[in-house]
């Protein structure tokens, strides 16, 4: 099959970056979106031109490092996968493919489709964890967790980090993000103790990062390549309105 | 130069470990502040390793390729990980796991290290669920078990087909909290380029920040290098595409010694190969062969559907072969088995190169629902890959490269042969002899970095508090750093016509084809020659586009390429040099009747260990001899 590309291109932070369209004619509908672009790339370097920057690693949808913004859609055009599990099946012969890296303020571009993301990171280390140095834990059965909590932690936390709902939202929130987080822990025992400070604290360091508030769209729920729920954005919102009416400390 | 003393603790197996701890020597808190470690890499290994040195008082600089911590490849993993908790009364032990893995790695491993992964295991699952790892639950809220190949008791924990994710996330949560109390420094997005050493001792290393290009000196009074596996120098395999072997070379050319090279673990079910463009294969958890049987037609060529092929006319092979593990053989058995199948024209899909996965006798039994609980995601991967449900038709799946049993030789401290440089996890040799069994990867690695190297170390450092801190003016980094510009600045002056990538496109073919699943002396012996081949091609027809000091992923990949040139050679003659079959180590000259490996323990029980000679010169052999005191060494039968 045929495509043509609208890549955004640009060279660094600090440049100002343009679309710039791109022709590949002989494209396998059973490559994948990361292999179609590695085509690309080698088309590129053998003609003496610098070839286009993204990030992939796992390829098989979990690390998350992959992440592009393929025609107006975080992962492109399919429900529940990260680019990388995206295959040029989903594209018409000869249909024009718009990608770019994802849009948001907190997101500075580093280079053509490659994004810092390093805002996620540090709104981990405001309070993502369970404080239990090794060798401190319990025995593993101690307490017992509920079936369904346990089910329902898992399916919070199972985020791959990706961005996708950063860049899915209108005003840039990355509240699934964090909720999927607050939820998981908030869920379990091993996490109820600093349940509270926890859900300030990741809240009000997304907030200072610059990621904009919530206001339900959904959208982030649909582009999650993980399905993680909304559900977790009204457990997390109800973590930090409990955390807000406790005193400092519990 | 270093000789092999595994400075393995006197004492009957069970108590060498405590022995070891009771007798190391320790560094009190107000010192530990004064010493500085290096963890390269932040998986299941070096991602608990950072956060417990932390905890205990090191100051920590961590460091990763990927733009996060989260993404190390041990994210991928899948299936569970193995603890002798014995929460199912099904006979297990420590001792029986430690059985297992001996029996698994076909009596190449070494009795001391074993015994003790298994040991520290409890206390990794008790870690991890504190930590908020949701593993899979019963109704009553206790924690569940499943089987994994090789074994006969259930001992594998797991969080759907997610396991690794979890836990590395578990693991990452850990190191977040200390990278937030200011004792961990996280250096993302760097490459480690050279290992800087004085005195003898590793004292630090060189690094490109992958987004400047600018080359980095990091000083330490230790390193530890938690840098996976290799399985990538078959190009197409289970890794992340930036996998690579290259910090273990890197180690290996100052001096460190690499042990047992070419033991490579081929996974059996993976998503075949469908295409020449393919960058990757997908892993299908071995744990589906719990309840998915595996068959191929008993015609040669059947081209009806699978599930128009009526039962009688089905060859479970597995089954057939191996009557008392079946489908859950260990997983050299299971490749070699479906390569046999393949080679002798029963294999099936559109190469020829695949066989049946099938899950309906499973979904008669248990129902779909029940099926969907289990495998759902991993149900789910292979749809999206292949367009086909799990649920309707049988899964095509072939073996693919996977985890390296061989790395970096370590003694009982983890240590190389390079004193004050570790190594942890997939990237040392230690604990699955010549083949691992099923879900001990995620157990040893997470076992090396919360308790093994965390009191290791300290004894090494025990005599170093009073030494202060190396400046990057020490002139061992002014040239570290020079043979790494020297290095790049080659790679990036040869302005050839072909890229990294279809260089390592053909190697990997070459490596597949004669130092894969079966090996023969012949054949290696034309590897060898084409290896040498393709890498002077290498060096003269490379073309890396762009500039050093810059984000270039070419020049990253131009690197890796280039390590696993050296790399292959060096598996090559691993594999050449060891005339015998064991565990995934396959040479066809020497196998028994029915086909099964046969091994010499005669002349071949032992851990190559191989010492740099220089660039295309022949690596020097060192061999550690292995003895069994503790388990009866017999022929491994699956039968």
């Amino acid at each position: 099959m045929k495509v043509n590309l609208k890549i955004w291109r640009q060279p660094d932070a600090q440049s100002k970056g343009q679309f710039v369209d791109y022709h590949l004619d002989d494209i396998n509908p059973e490559m994948s979106f990361l292999e179609m672009l590695d085509a690309l790339n080698k088309k590129l370097i053998e003609q003496g031109e610098d070839p286009v920057a993204f990030e992939h690693d796992c390829r098989e949808g979990i690390c998350g490092s992959c992440g592009l913004f393929i025609n107006g859609r975080p992962h492109g055009p399919e429900r529940e996968v990260a680019t990388c599990q995206l295959h040029m099946r989903s594209f018409s012969d000869g249909e024009t493919i718009v990608v770019e890296p994802w849009r948001a303020k907190p997101f500075p571009v580093i280079k053509d489709l490659i994004v810092d993301r390093s805002a996620f990171d540090k709104i981990l280390n405001a309070g993502g964890f369970v404080s239990v140095d090794t060798g401190s834990a319990p025995e593993a059965n101690t307490p017992a967790v509920k079936k369904l909590n346990a089910e329902k932690a898992f399916d919070a936390g199972v985020c791959i980090g990706c961005g996708a709902c950063v860049a899915a939202c209108k005003n840039s929130s990355a509240s699934l993000f964090v909720a999927a987080k607050i939820s998981q822990l908030a869920l379990l025992p091993q996490g109820k103790p600093e349940a509270k400070k926890r859900a300030r604290n990741m809240v009000a360091k997304m907030h200072e990062l610059g990621f904009g508030s919530c206001t339900s769209t959904e959208a982030c729920e649909v582009e999650c390549p993980k399905s993680i729920s909304l559900e977790h954005i009204a457990r997390m919102n109800r973590e930090y309105l409990n955390a807000s009416f406790a005193e400092e400390e519990e | 130069m270093a000789t092999l003393d595994a400075k393995i603790p006197e004492g009957p197996l069970k108590n060498k470990w405590t022995n070891y701890r009771n007798s190391m020597k320790l560094v009190s808190p107000a010192n530990k502040k004064k010493l500085d470690v290096i963890v390269v890499g932040t998986g299941i290994a070096g991602a608990p390793a950072a956060a417990t040195l932390a905890q205990l008082g090191y100051n920590v600089k961590a460091f990763c390729y990927q733009d996060s911590s989260r993404r190390a490849h041990s994210v991928a993993a899948q299936g569970g990980i193995n603890a002798t908790k014995n929460y199912r009364n099904d006979g297990d032990s420590v001792y029986r796991l430690f059985y297992d893995m001996i029996k698994g790695g076909d009596y190449r491993a070494r009795e001391a290290n074993v015994y003790r992964a298994a040991e520290v295991s409890n206390g990794i699952i008790d870690q991890l669920t504190a930590q908020g790892v949701p593993f899979a639950r019963e109704y009553g809220g206790q924690i569940t078990t499943r089987s994994f190949g090789g074994v006969q008791v259930s001992r594998t924990f797991y969080a759907q087909g997610q396991t690794g994710q979890q836990v590395l996330l578990g693991s990452y949560s850990a190191l977040k909290r200390m990278e937030a109390k200011g004792k961990v420094e996280m250096f993302t997005r760097r490459q480690m380029l050279e290992l800087v050493i004085k005195d003898g001792r590793a004292r630090g290393i060189i690094a490109r920040n992958l987004v400047t290009g600018e080359l980095e000196r990091h000083t330490a009074h230790a390193v530890v290098l938690a840098t996976g596996g290799y399985g990538t120098v078959f190009y197409l395999s289970t890794l992340g595409v930036s996998s690579s072997g290259s910090a273990a070379m890197i180690a290996y050319r100052n001096g460190a010694f690499f042990a047992n090279p070419s033991f490579i673990q081929i996974h059996p079910t993976c998503i075949p190969q469908l295409s020449d463009f393919q960058s990757k294969l997908t892993l299908m958890s071995e744990s589906l062969r719990n309840d998915g049987r595996i068959w191929v037609p008993k015609n040669k060529g059947d081209q009806r559907k699978p599930n128009d092929i009526p039962e009688e006319e089905r060859d479970y092979y597995l089954e057939r072969r191996y009557p008392a593990f079946g489908n859950l053989v260990p997983r050299d058995v299971a490749s070699r088995a479906a390569k046999e199948r393949c080679d002798a024209g029963y294999g099936v899909g559109k190469t020829g190169q695949a066989v049946y996965l099938d899950f309906k006798h499973a979904i008669q039994e248990q129902g779909a629902k029940a099926i969907g609980k289990k495998y759902g995601n991993l149900f789910e991967l292979y749809e999206k890959i292949t367009g086909e449900s799990p649920y309707q038709t049988p899964m095509r799946i072939y073996p693919a490269g996977h985890y390296t049993m061989g790395g970096l030789w370590v003694d009982y401290e983890l240590m190389t042969t390079i004193s004050g440089l570790f190594a942890i996890g997939e990237a040392n040799f230690s604990d699955h002899g010549a083949n691992r069994l099923g879900a001990s990867s995620l157990m040893q690695g997470a076992g090396d970095g919360y308790f093994i190297l965390p009191n290791t170390i300290g004894h090494y450092l025990s005599d170093k508090i009073k030494e202060p801190r190396l400046t990057t003016e020490e002139p061992e980094f002014e040239e570290a750093e020079q043979r790494v510009r020297e290095r790049l600045e080659g790679l990036m002056n040869i302005n050839g016509s072909q890229t990294a990538s279809d260089f390592h496109k053909r190697l990997g073919k070459i490596m597949w084809d004669h130092c894969g699943m079966q090996r023969t002396e012949q054949g290696l012996k034309e590897a060898r020659q084409m290896v040498k081949q393709i890498k002077d091609e290498f060096f003269n027809d490379l073309q890396v586009p762009g500039t050093m000091y810059q984000v270039n992923q070419e020049l990253e990949k131009a690197v890796r390429v280039a390590d696993f040139m050296e790399l292959s050679q060096l598996l090559i003659e691993d594999a050449l040099n060891r005339n015998e079959s064991c565990g995934a180590h396959f040479r066809e000259e020497y196998q028994t009747q029915a086909g099964e490996a046969l091994r010499d323990d005669q002349n071949y029980m032992y851990v190559a260990a191989w010492e740099y000679q220089g660039e295309d010169q022949p690596p020097k052999l060192h061999k550690e001899a292995l003895s069994f005191e503790f388990v009866e060494v017999k022929e491994r039968s699956y039968k």
